[in-house]
């Protein structure tokens, strides 16, 4: 991993068009700013993390599905 | 079309049941080729590998129990399935039904979004915290009944 330090305020270029800025410095927090194009995902990682063990937990769902008293779908 | 399924073993599909993944699911993106199907279950779903057939996922159209789910997804993301109307777009929850006897849970932290045209599909991620990987379909169900 490319570790580089940055002061607040400061920021750091991934290719040319994604933007990663220190925007403030509190305590054991920091936020960041990110400038992307729309089309780029960016999630925390927690998020993406939880997602996929879901995915994984949903593919080893039973394949005998329950009755839950919904109406038929149209 | 015949695929073998998880759920019902071989299975006569249409062409048009095919749903491409251009980028597959999280934790599962060497899997791009999927059909989709109706669940001998209602109001169930299933999204079947045709590359595989042990991966199989069970979805459900998350309006039927949480009537006030919202997407914010950027034209952008959507406009990688090529969706530029909203109409163009099926939505679906992936559902977890543990082995163990718990609870039934979808997954509305990371929607499944199909373009009914061009029949290419995504999982997208909510950045609206509110939405979980598990709400409890059932309780959740019961619930917006009570209202």
């Amino acid at each position: 991993m490319l570790v580089l330090a940055r002061k607040q305020g400061e920021s750091l270029m991934i290719g040319d068009n994604i933007e990663i800025q220190i925007i403030e410095i509190r305590g054991d927090q920091v936020k960041i700013g990110v400038n992307a194009p729309r089309d780029v995902n960016v999630y925390r990682r927690e998020v993406f993390n939880l997602i996929q063990d879901e995915n994984k937990a949903a593919a080893k769902s039973s394949m005998v599905l329950p009755k839950i008293g919904l109406p038929p779908k149209e | 079309m015949i695929v073998e399924t998880k759920a019902y073993g071989p299975i006569e599909v249409n062409e048009l049941q095919k749903v491409l993944f251009p980028n597959g699911l999280f934790g599962f993106e060497k899997f791009t080729q999927f059909v989709l199907m109706n669940a001998h279950q209602d109001p169930f779903y299933i999204l079947q590998s045709t590359e595989s057939k042990d991966l199989a996922f069970v979805l459900i159209d998350p309006f039927l129990f949480r009537t006030d789910y919202e997407l914010d997804i950027s034209d952008e993301i959507l406009s990688t399935i090529e969706i530029s109307n909203q109409e163009d777009a099926l939505v679906f929850a992936l559902v977890t039904i543990p082995l163990t006897g718990q609870a039934m849970t979808a997954n509305l932290a990371g929607p499944v979004i199909i373009n009914k045209n061009s029949r290419k599909g995504i999982q997208a991620v909510l950045q609206d915290q509110k939405w979980k990987t598990k709400h409890d379909i059932i309780s959740e169900l019961a619930e917006s009944r009570s209202h």
